[in-house]
């Protein structure tokens, strides 16, 4: 099973609430914990994970053999990103602009053009207690996201840990990295804040989750800050709030410290535990047996 | 006319707040906001909107099954598993379909063509503050870095047009393709950070893309009081890497009731009427906001970091080219 956690606006508590349920369930279920953030990926901070294997992750960008090149400019033409400069002298390659679709290698008629890897960043994986671990980190300057955020969940290829929980821990915002990381969750949680900002975005998160199909329920963190606004969106629309995770100085000083909120504060771990029944329920994961029983027993 | 962005890494450190309070602060400018994902300046700004735009950007591939023959070379061509093969036949996901055009162009039978796609809408739009330019992407969308590109350059014809001093810019979080997009070119690059060990990790990375595409760079912390070690940990790491900090806000509940109102932080008074600078005609809000605007730790905080600001915008620009 996949939950995602996203959440449109950042700085809601996305990983907050990742890392927490990844520790509220450690050792009751399997756990591949993947942190999708590759922009700024932040689940490390808490999980001190230990990396046991690295691997770069490339894009493939075109080569030009100026040999082989009559400077038809047909690359040029087939090129939706604008990546290739053709001029009868000369064709320039802006590897920056390149989305790695192939299509100038494939289409060129002289068969001028071979493919060479260029580093978009780099995936890790590892173990933090008995949690498995993967994360990314997109290589400083570049652009695309969305192929690394692949490479972190090929890395739990498919539903991960047998009758266990692929948690993901998405980016902020609405674009093509969060739905990269999202796609083909059995379920999300949105992480938000109780403030216009927090609803403005949670909005935009359930457009989303919608038009992927994906069943959602929210978290409101840092309840009792704002107003009530969040609450009656979502008995509005239907949206069940899973959990709110009351403002408390204390715990942001937690977090803003490393620390590990389920650790610190056993009220939060029941909570969580409880976040995870709630999802369980809903999605039917307990239809196939998979984590109920043992979840009753051991949580 | 010089260009300012506000940026953070991590999400969530302030950084529409900041921007919302220069926006009450400074004299002649136009507001952008990049965020073009999640934007959210407009709550803080209640813009009127004057221009809507439909923003295309990407083309999508369609079948024509009239003329597919099922031979399947658009699956196997894409590169993006938005084509799947199902009964002998593709399947188009448009959200996965990245507008490539190598299905199009590999189809033996011309099946398929690319039809434009609106990705979002861009405003032009006025504010009590003065004009903005925002925009909204769809929900499922690429091209974000293109919008940006939109909305900065729409911005920029209208402070050239309007003869105003400075373009304030809301950016996105991370540091990928929106960000990269929003800070080519700018005169400086404020960087919003908290004192939070994902604070300083994302800030860290924020400024090593500053480096790398060469922008001036300054630092401010906001809720500095909540961890004084890490915001110790900015500070030495700042002063290391030669990066200035610009101001210090610390926390104070009055920021978030702000926010909540739809209005910005802090409130220029000018003349001692109470009077805030409006834009344009029948803007008289305002006055109620310099009333109801608190001048509490955070405001005046924010107060010396735009004087400081200012500073490096215009003295950074002489001692430059």
């Amino acid at each position: 099973m996949i939950i995602s956690i996203a959440s449109g606006k950042g700085g809601t508590g996305k990983t907050t609430v990742a890392v927490n349920l990844a520790l509220a369930l450690e050792g009751a279920i399997p756990i591949h914990f993947l942190d999708c953030d590759v922009e700024e990926p932040n689940a490390h901070l808490f999980l001190h994970p230990e990396i046991e294997h690295s691997e770069k992750v490339n894009l493939p960008v075109p080569v030009v053999d100026e040999s082989k090149c009559d400077g038809c400019g047909k690359c040029a033409e087939v090129c939706a990103f604008n990546a290739i400069l053709a001029f009868k002298s000369q064709t320039i390659v802006l590897p920056e602009l390149c989305h790695g679709c192939g299509g100038c290698t494939l289409l060129c008629p002289r068969g001028a053009i071979t493919e060479s890897p260029k580093e978009i960043g780099e995936v890790e994986t590892g173990r933090a207690g008995k949690i498995k671990f993967s994360h990314g980190r997109l290589k400083i300057g570049s652009a695309l996201a969305p192929p690394l955020v692949n490479a972190v969940r090929r890395t739990a290829d498919g539903r991960g840990p047998d009758g266990g929980l692929v948690i993901v821990d998405a980016p902020p915002g609405t674009s093509c990295p969060v739905v990269a990381s999202i796609k083909g969750s059995d379920y999300c949680v949105l992480v938000t804040e109780p403030t216009p900002f927090g609803l403005n975005d949670l909005m935009l998160a359930v457009d989303l989750v919608r038009e992927l199909d994906i069943p959602c329920g929210v978290v409101i963190n840092r309840a009792g800050l704002g107003d009530d606004t969040v609450s009656s969106f979502c008995s509005g629309e239907g949206i069940p709030v899973l959990l709110e995770i009351p403002y408390d100085r204390k715990y942001a000083e937690c977090y803003a410290r490393g620390g590990r909120l389920v650790e610190d504060f056993p009220k939060l771990r029941d909570a969580l535990c409880g976040l995870w029944r709630k999802i369980a329920e809903s999605s039917g994961a307990d239809r196939d047996g998979m984590v109920r029983r043992r979840e009753m027993a051991e949580i | 006319m010089k260009e300012l962005l506000v940026i953070s890494g991590k999400g969530g450190t302030g950084k529409t707040s900041v921007v919302a309070s220069f926006a009450a602060l400074a004299d002649s400018k136009v507001l952008a906001d990049c965020d073009v994902d999640a934007a959210d300046l407009h709550l803080l700004l209640s813009p009127e909107e004057l221009e809507s735009h439909e923003f295309i950007a990407s083309r999508l591939a369609t079948l024509d099954e009239e003329k597919c023959i099922g031979c399947g070379r658009c699956s196997e061509a894409c590169r993006f598993g938005a084509i799947a093969m199902a009964d002998g036949y593709p399947v188009i996901d448009p959200i996965s379909c990245e507008g490539c055009t190598v299905c199009s162009h590999i189809c033996p039978e011309g099946a398929i063509t690319m039809v434009d796609a609106i990705s979002g809408h861009w405003f032009v739009s006025d504010t009590r503050f003065g004009p903005m330019v925002h925009a909204k992407l769809k929900a499922a969308e690429e091209n974000s870095g293109k919008l940006v590109s939109q909305v900065r350059r729409k911005a920029r014809e209208i402070a050239e047009r309007q003869g105003l001093e400075c373009i304030i810019t809301d950016g996105p979080p991370g540091v990928g393709c929106p960000v990269i997009s929003s800070i080519s070119g700018v005169d400086l690059a404020l960087i919003v950070t908290e004192p939070t060990v994902a604070g300083v990790h994302d800030m860290e990375r924020v400024l090593d893309l500053t480096r790398h595409f060469d922008v001036n760079a300054a630092v401010c912390i906001n809720k500095c009081d909540l961890d004084e070690g890490n915001t110790e940990r900015i500070e030495d790491y700042c002063c290391a890497e030669e990066i200035e900090v610009v101001g210090k806000i610390p926390f104070d509940e009055e920021m978030v009731k702000a926010v909540v109102r739809g209005e910005p932080p802090v409130a220029r008074v000018s003349g001692g009427h109470g009077y805030v600078e409006g834009f344009g005609s029948g803007h008289e809000a305002g006055s109620a906001d310099s009333r109801k605007c608190s001048d509490g730790k955070a405001a005046q905080a924010i107060r010396r970091l735009w004087d400081r600001v200012q500073d490096r915008l215009w003295q950074d620009a002489d001692s430059g080219e």
